[in-house]
């Protein structure tokens, strides 16, 4: 990890909006957001910034899904896996992508290339199945919309 | 020049709404984005002012602009507020949704925007309490409480600050009007909540945003800082989730804010008394908070005086899943189910017949369509077994398994548990493998249990798994049972409704359980 980024990070944060232990979740965002995952090595870190205890900080990153413990893929594919996206065919494209992009859900590939991840709902419930793929929305996925986000990942 | 409007709004950009609008500037055009009409089978819509008003076309592509341009498109649809889905709705909350600029301070004003606030300020607090408690405005997040009733809590309390917190956490699947309202019309919130900190005496706010919602955390951020001169004193921060479902149950999502993990608190103390950072606090959804301006400007008779029984007032219903004309359909209380899925929705998208909706998100009933005639009220779909919830309807065709269903309701509940109480930790994942037993049990034979050998095998026997009895009617049984306890023993409605999706499935679809005829094997 770059400890100096993650440091430098969380007094940033603290010198500008406090240290109250409600600054954590906000917090944990910017970490992620700047480097990628939250490091265990953030943990203490953290703590001694916001006057909580290691294990305080290490609940609240492990309950929250968003919060990475280690990197993800270079791209990542966020895949709905709710209901209104499986009235729409959603198991089958859950299958496809898994085989199409090389990697099972909730994983990351092994040579780093791509996470797939299962998110519920996206709130775009009527043009399912849905997925965010670095960050942007698909909708109506298919099989010839999956072979455009497997060639997109691949680069 | 000539003025195009093209819809910012996630649904929009995911069906292409980006590079149609890029065409349609590099053709010369002033492109100005707005939030989504709410009819997602027309979208990327395109909508060109004319003489004679704004005409619509959709859905369109980036290498459509020239025959929009001309006029003639083969998906000209006139102007859009006289098509059928249309002219059906009342819009009282999402009026100005996707007519405007969301981000347009002066295009807000325009469309009646602020007249809320303006006649809520120039009135006492217990008048404007008294005007929301006329209104018959109940919260629109599922629970259906009296919101006039709350804030009066809040006005009481002694205890300050106060704080109002806005639930933007909108996990159920089916939903997503909090989303196109903060997409659509964000100062339509701000202004809601503006007014609720004068009615309480709270001169803070908080709108906890999920983070699968992007697009709308950056419009709500930008609406706060355009318009803080205009709601000041009263301040709003936008604070966004991590990914877990249960912070949309209202003490967990206090919890987050205050930095915690997002575990539900036991009742009382009531967040109205002892609520964000143990201070009294209004929390309300999206839309409960959105109904309030145009129940300050328009009077609170204007807005009771739509409805049905006890449900006063507009739903902003939304039609989601396998179904033909999806989405958002804000109409007053006491329109049935089946005239919502069939006439308006149009039936399922796949054209096969429908075979069941479930209302109101994950912990929401399973409806076959025998139940079509139910209108749509808090009383009447409770009795009926289930609940309205947020007003998702999700349509699944003749394909759908509901033991499958039922089945991801029970993982879903396990995925997403907070953990605090133990008939919604434990509960879900026991739910998952009487499931798994039961899907099992639709094909295959239960084998018959082995015979105990030696005294170990002897004393062991009472616990093997191989005596459980894992014929569906045993499991079914024992389903039930556990059900009954999740039900009654949860602390919220996680763990509470989960037994609401299982429960209406297997009394409405006993057949995908393995009652009567044994099903073939599923051809998946």
């Amino acid at each position: 990890m770059r400890d100096n980024d993650a440091k430098t990070t969380i007094v940033e944060w603290t010198l500008r909006y406090g240290s109250g232990r409600e600054q954590l979740l906000p917090l944990l965002h910017a970490l992620q957001h700047e480097i990628g995952y939250v490091d265990d090595a953030c943990v203490p870190l953290l703590a001694s910034a916001l006057n909580l205890s290691r294990a305080d900080v290490h609940g609240v990153i492990t309950f929250y899904h968003d919060f990475r413990r280690r990197p993800a893929g270079r791209h990542v594919v966020k895949l709905c896996r709710a209901e209104s996206c499986q009235a729409r065919g959603g198991v089958g494209i859950e299958a496809a992508a898994a085989k199409r992009l090389g990697v099972a859900m909730g994983e990351t590939r092994r040579d780093g290339q791509v996470s797939l991840e299962p998110i519920y709902c996206l709130g775009l419930c009527a043009i399912g199945p849905n997925a965010l793929v670095d960050g942007r929305p698909v909708a109506r996925i298919d099989e010839v919309v999956l072979e455009r986000i497997a060639a997109e990942v691949a680069a | 020049m000539t003025r195009i409007y093209i819809s910012r709004d996630m649904a929009s950009v995911a069906l292409g709404a980006d590079d149609v609008a890029q065409a349609f500037a590099s053709a010369g055009c002033e492109v100005v984005r707005t939030g989504s009409r709410g009819l997602f089978s027309i979208e990327p819509l395109v909508e060109v002012e004319t003489e004679s008003g704004r005409m619509g076309y959709g859905p369109v592509s980036s290498r459509d602009v020239d025959a929009v341009l001309a006029g003639t498109h083969v998906h000209h649809l006139g102007r859009i507020d006289a098509l059928p889905f249309f002219a059906a709705q009342q819009r009282f909350t999402f009026a100005r949704c996707g007519v405007i600029d969301p981000l347009g301070m002066a295009d807000y004003a325009a469309h009646g925007g602020w007249t809320g606030l303006d006649i809520a300020r120039s009135s006492p607090p217990q008048a404007v309490v008294d005007t929301v408690k006329a209104s018959g405005l109940r919260g629109r997040g599922g629970a259906g409480f009296p919101t006039g009733i709350k804030w009066q809590t809040v006005l009481d309390a002694p205890n300050a600050p106060k704080y109002i917190v806005c639930n933007a956490d909108e996990g159920d699947s089916g939903t997503f009007a909090d989303r196109m309202l903060m997409e659509g019309d964000p100062f339509c919130l701000i202004e809601g909540m503006a007014i609720a900190g004068h009615a309480v005496g709270a001169g803070h706010g908080y709108i906890y945003i999920r983070s699968e919602y992007p697009f709308a955390i950056d419009t709500m951020r930008a609406a706060i800082e355009l318009s803080a001169t205009r709601v000041a004193p009263f301040t709003l921060e936008v604070r966004v989730g991590a990914g877990a479902y249960v912070c949309g149950e209202e003490t967990a999502l206090l919890d987050s804010i205050e930095g915690k993990r997002g575990q539900v608190r036991a009742k009382p103390p009531l967040p109205a008394l002892s609520g964000l950072f143990g201070k009294p606090t209004v929390i309300n959804n999206v839309l409960s908070l959105a109904a309030v301006p145009f129940i300050l400007s328009e009077g609170a008779e204007a807005y009771a005086g739509v409805g049905f029984g006890r449900s006063r007032g507009t739903m902003p219903v939304q039609l989601a899943g396998n179904v033909k004309n999806g989405g958002l359909f804000e109409v007053g209380f006491g329109i049935t189910l089946g005239e919502l899925v069939q006439d308006i929705g149009g039936g399922t998208a796949s054209g096969r017949p429908v075979r069941a909706v479930q209302v109101g998100g994950p912990l929401g009933a399973y409806f076959p369509p025998s139940l079509f005639d139910t209108p749509f009220d808090y009383e009447a779909f409770t009795q009926a077994g289930g609940l309205i919830g947020h007003a998702g309807i999700t349509v699944f065709d003749d394909s759908v398994d509901l033991a499958h269903m039922a089945r991801f309701a029970m993982e879903f509940c396990a995925v997403e548990s907070c953990g605090k109480c133990t008939p919604c930790r434990i509960g879900s994942t026991r739910g998952v493998e009487i499931m798994d037993r039961i899907i099992a049990a639709r094909t295959v034979e239960p084998a018959a249990p082995a015979p105990p050998s030696g005294v170990l095998g002897q004393a062991l026997y009472s616990r093997a798994p191989d005596r459980i009895d894992v014929s569906a009617s045993a499991q079914t049984e024992l389903l039930r049972d556990l059900c009954d306890t999740m039900k009654f023993g949860s602390l919220c409605a996680l763990g509470g409704f989960t037994p609401y999706p299982v429960l209406s499935a297997l009394d409405h679809f006993p057949e995908d359980f393995g009652a009567g005829v044994r099903k073939p094997l599923a051809a998946e």
